[in-house]
């Protein structure tokens, strides 16, 4: 957050035009995805490279959830409805509309224009689960607290009982053509979405998570996340300050709608079929727990816990039947240890501990104890 | 003097009980205007009604020419009404650097905020020390100068104190008091809400005298306090 000290050091108008504020960080999200893109193959296997896919997806849905749940503390429980948007109007756009350019799906000579197909699909599912957000959110966000976590709740499952509903998968060129319009009643009901070419390697995986963290830290430091940060707080001395309480609660719940479908759209590509139970309760229960473990408002907590949950398992594989015990364990010690989450609202480099270390006042202070 | 804030037979319900039956009141420009009264009588709900948290079921309130009964809360602040909450209202988990500047929400003239701040932390020096501390560590006395501070930097014209003094040591309230007085001297207009009514009627210019929702009396505050049914109700000799 800006502080006071600082706005009047700023001249009007000179910050937002300069190019290094304007542009570096976009640049160092490229770098950040080419560094993890290349440097991956070198110290990893394939199956661990999946694993970071599937890790980078959590991170998105996390760090988007953290927005609405997070910094205005409404508490939303079905982000996995949002997500489940994204993925299925993400892979139907590069499935079907493959068959449809191409006449076949995965085919290495359609390889670039997959990936165009891709990025398209991830931006038809972003701005279809921003509709959805701006829709369930208008209405729904007049109820606080646990209504507000029924009624979402209740969204995830109306979207996963519609994907259900849903026909079968079609195979061919020609089924694709005459179906037309119908085409979104072909997603293969409650077995899943098969068949989407998993074109987002680690590369568009970690552009889009480091453009997700640049966004949802922008969000937190200027006036939008100062509003949110104040209606968590208490709603009636917010709107005392003149905040739009409805303004910025939808404002939210679109964004985090937004960017919780582009998560959706990149599960889709990375080899896991997007079926109805990616919509329900446990989907959007397992994000919520990242985003409660890392702590509410903190982005760096977010993505700390996003890699630490997915991982774990993983990890624990080695000790097969008890790894679910450890896991649930490790969460219960969590919990009594740092009941606010990792960070609470602070992001990793505000913490006094953190700070203290690299200044060195950690090792003052001990040797000022003896 | 002219008129800032003209309330009109002002009633407003919770549910089918009606805490307000129509009451009126005026404030003009640069005053220091006190409503006083018991426990229950509907002072809150007033101050309520005013800033836009509670609708009014009847009635006109007119602030600065414009009806603002139907007004959402948030666009009543930008039209510089702005209320101070009861209970204070600061954001705990902010820093009180944080919450100042949440109080500068709707303004973008930095110069002009950093002047105001200026002048805010002139007014209470306590704060300066405390910047960087988390608001719900501080003091209610202090807590109470950060939510003024706060509310003066939304540049209100017209001031809404809902009971300032609520809770608080007595020296610390003849403090408070003294601010009230130099932020209206500074060209703030003030309507003030209290319970202690000695300390009200000796700040304010007018005052009206609240019971169960009717307003019983008015006046001139120094006549009012030297009145005999409000000496014996309110100021206990």
């Amino acid at each position: 957050m800006k502080t006071l000290a600082q706005h009047q050091q700023d001249v009007p108008g000179k910050v937002a035009t300069r190019w290094d504020v304007m542009l570096l960080p976009w640049v160092a999200c490229i770098v950040v995805a080419l560094v993890v893109h290349f440097a991956s193959p070198v110290l990893v296997n394939e199956y661990w490279q999946n694993v970071l896919r599937r890790v980078g997806v959590f991170v998105i849905a996390a760090v988007s959830l953290n927005i609405v749940n997070g910094y205005a503390g409404q508490f939303s429980m079905g982000h996995a409805g949002f997500m489940a948007v994204g993925a299925y109007v993400a892979g139907a756009t590069t499935y079907y509309g493959s068959l449809l350019l191409h006449g076949s799906v995965n085919d290495p000579n359609f390889y670039y224009q997959g990936i165009g197909l891709m990025l398209g699909g991830i931006g038809l599912g972003c701005v279809v689960a921003a509709i959805a957000g701006y829709l369930v959110g208008l209405p729904s966000l007049r109820l606080r607290g646990d209504y507000l976590a029924i009624v979402t709740l209740g969204f995830g499952e109306i979207i996963r009982v519609m994907l259900e509903l849903t026909k079968g998968q079609l195979d061919n060129a020609a089924a694709v053509k005459d179906a037309g319009a119908k085409l979104l009643i072909h997603l293969n009901g409650p077995s899943g979405f098969f068949g989407i070419p998993s074109y987002a390697n680690l590369f568009w995986i970690f552009l889009f998570v480091s453009v997700t963290c640049l966004i949802a830290y922008r969000i937190k430091y200027s006036s939008t996340g100062r509003a949110l940060l104040s209606i968590r707080e208490d709603e009636i001395a917010a709107r005392s300050m003149g905040v739009d309480l409805t303004k910025y609660k939808v404002r939210a719940f679109v964004l985090a709608a937004a960017l919780g479908g582009v998560a959706g759209g990149l599960y889709s590509h990375i080899g896991a079929n997007p079926s109805p139970t990616d919509a329900g309760f446990q989907r959007s229960f397992d994000v919520i727990l990242l985003v409660v473990l890392g702590g509410l408002g903190s982005i760096s907590g977010s993505v700390l816990a996003a890699i630490v949950l997915i991982l774990l398992p993983e990890v624990l594989r080695e000790a097969q039947q008890y790894r679910l015990i450890i896991f649930a364990l490790l969460l219960i010690i969590m919990m009594i240890v740092r009941p606010k989450g990792l960070f609470g609202v602070k992001e990793i480099w505000e913490l006094d501990w953190f700070t203290g270390w690299f200044s060195g006042k950690r090792r003052e202070r001990k040797a000022g104890a003896k | 003097m002219s008129a800032l804030l003209e309330v009109k037979d002002l009633v407003v319900k919770y549910g089918a009980i009606e805490a307000l039956h129509g009451i009126s009141l005026t404030v003009n420009q640069g005053e220091i205007v006190s409503l006083i009264g018991s426990n229950g009588a509907g002072k809150t709900t007033t101050l309520r009604a005013i800033s836009g948290i509670r609708r009014a079921a009847s009635g006109s309130i007119v602030f600065n020419g414009a009806d603002i009964s139907r007004q959402a809360a948030h666009a009543i602040v930008r039209s510089g009404l702005v209320q101070s909450p009861e209970g204070r209202g600061v954001f705990p988990n902010m820093t009180v650097a944080e919450n100042l500047d949440l109080g500068a929400f709707i303004r973008n003239d930095h110069a002009e905020i950093a002047k105001d701040l200026e002048r805010a932390l002139g007014l209470f020096p306590r704060l300066r020390e405390r910047m960087g501390q988390m608001a719900g560590t501080l003091s209610g006395g202090e807590q109470q100068m950060l939510a003024m501070a706060r509310a003066m930097l939304t540049k209100p014209r017209l001031l809404l104190l809902d009971e300032p003094s609520l809770g608080l040591a007595p020296q610390i309230v003849q403090t408070i008091f003294k601010i009230i007085r130099e932020i209206n001297a500074s060209g703030t207009t003030i309507l003030l809400v209290e319970q202690n009514a000695r300390m009200a009627l000796q700040v304010s210019h007018r005052a009206y005298v609240l019971e169960t929702g009717k307003i019983v009396n008015q006046g001139d505050a120094k006549e009012l306090a030297s009145s005999d049914v409000v000496r014996k109700a309110y100021l206990g000799h």
